[in-house]
């Protein structure tokens, strides 16, 4: 019998080895798997690479986890907020590497990762200096900047709802860009508000079929963070 | 002369949204023209974060932690509106679906490069989606005051700001005039009241061409 669910976040987050890629949903606090996160955070892994939209919000989830200097490297977007100032103070300190990428260009290279996906060609970010030193091509009359996958060892997030075999469905934004890092990574970890049976989710409506999933963890409604 | 203020402009840019359009707003300045559609026309409003049919913000109390839009400020779905992920969203914005990008700038060049993400320097740079805006959107609008604090104008011959997109800008709404960047130059579409083209040229600096409709 196929049974995705395991008892608690520790159990499942056991296995991540220093050095590890990790993938974190949300954008925001809008799906950010806190749960997950403070998990990570107990069990000590260190000098990971986090990939993210943002760099940590305030004083939890992401932003503690760079707080307690776990995070050597961070791919993301938009990590300049008013409220990023545990990832501001170590980038200025030197102690954390930035890689900036566009948000869409962000997204799919998540999603080239987990559809296989060798390296694509964007028109985004073409003549800036967040092109510099790429590859570029001119294809029919527009130019093109090669951006490549981003693969990672864990992806963390969360979603609504789940059954035993790892089908998924979302709420609102808080989908973002768990259903791409679900397939990013080697393992998926989902935080979710609810577990059914199999066949209680509409199979029309399934965003995030079982096949991209590997464990799931039933967070306590009483978890769920205010914004 | 008197200056549009914010609302102004924010109707000023409404005006020119058709029904059926579908439309991102940027964060901050572009986010109030979705005050001033008029009731009864039916404009798709588009967050990247992963929504299509923003509806009016929430009442207080009503707001729901897991429905924000891409400058994480609480919002609302109408009916017809539909989630999605992240990079169905780019796709939209990327594979040219939208109708507009409105955005606000720190600069615009006469050949419609925008800067708009970072202001050099040892500052933390951020950019979202705003490179991703500049080249996919059908039509790129820029919402910005004419003039910095400084009183230089903020269309300039160059961009000395890092790039966000080169030739990207189609028109540009300021608290002064509407100008449409074209191949052979800046149009000036219309002005406020009470300013002459030969003021405006004067506070531009970049030269301008006056449109016969032009006031």
């Amino acid at each position: 019998m196929i049974n995705k669910f395991f008892e608690s976040a520790e159990a499942a987050l056991a296995d991540v080895s220093d050095g590890a890629t990790v993938m974190i949903g949300g954008f925001g606090n809008a799906g950010m798997p806190a749960l997950l996160i403070d998990a990570l955070i107990a069990q000590g892994a260190r000098e990971l690479t986090i990939v993210n939209n943002n760099a940590g919000n305030g004083e939890t989830g992401l932003a503690a986890l760079m707080k307690a200097k776990r995070v050597r490297k961070i791919l993301c977007s938009f990590p300049r907020q008013n409220d990023s100032w545990h990832f501001d103070a170590l980038y200025r300190a030197g102690e954390i590497e930035l890689e900036l990428v566009p948000q869409g260009t962000l997204a799919e290279r998540i999603r080239a990762a987990g559809a296989g996906i060798g390296a694509f060609y964007t028109p985004t970010a073409f003549g800036t200096l967040l092109a510099k030193d790429k590859e570029t091509r001119r294809i029919g009359n527009r130019d093109y900047v090669l951006e490549y996958p981003i693969h990672a060892d864990y992806a963390l997030i969360k979603a609504d709802r789940a059954d035993r075999w790892g089908n998924l469905v979302y709420r609102k934004t808080a989908r973002n860009f768990a259903p791409i890092m679900a397939a990013a990574a080697r393992c998926s970890v989902v935080q979710v508000r609810e577990t059914v049976d199999l066949g209680a989710i509409d199979p029309e409506a399934i965003v995030t079929p079982g096949i991209f999933v590997k464990r799931i963890v039933r967070a306590a409604a009483s978890l769920r963070r205010a914004a | 002369m008197k200056k549009l203020d914010r609302n102004q402009m924010a109707a000023r840019v409404a005006r020119d949204i058709p029904e059926g359009s579908y439309v991102n707003l940027g964060i901050g300045l572009p986010t109030l023209v979705a005050e001033h559609l008029p009731k009864g026309r039916e404009v798709v409003l588009h967050s990247e974060n992963g929504v299509l049919g923003i509806g009016p913000r929430p009442a207080p109390g009503e707001e729901d932690e897991d429905l924000i839009n891409a400058g994480k400020e609480p919002v609302t779905l109408l009916p017809g509106g539909a989630y999605f992920h992240h990079a169905d969203s780019f796709a939209m914005i990327r594979g040219r679906h939208l109708d507009f990008a409105i955005l606000g700038a720190f600069q615009v060049s006469v050949s419609g490069d925008l800067a708009n993400w970072h202001t050099g320097g040892d500052a933390i740079p951020a950019v979202g989606g705003a490179m991703d805006l500049a080249v996919g959107a059908k039509k790129v609008l820029v919402m910005m005051e004419h003039l910095t604090k400084k009183g230089e104008s903020k269309i300039v011959e160059r961009c000395t700001y890092p790039l966000t997109g080169a030739r990207c800008v189609n028109r540009v709404y300021t608290d002064l005039a509407v100008i449409d960047v074209k191949p052979d130059g800046l149009h000036v579409v219309d002005m406020v009241e009470g300013l002459s083209f030969e003021e405006l040229q004067r506070l531009t600096g970049v030269p301008l061409k006056k449109l016969a409709s032009a006031a």
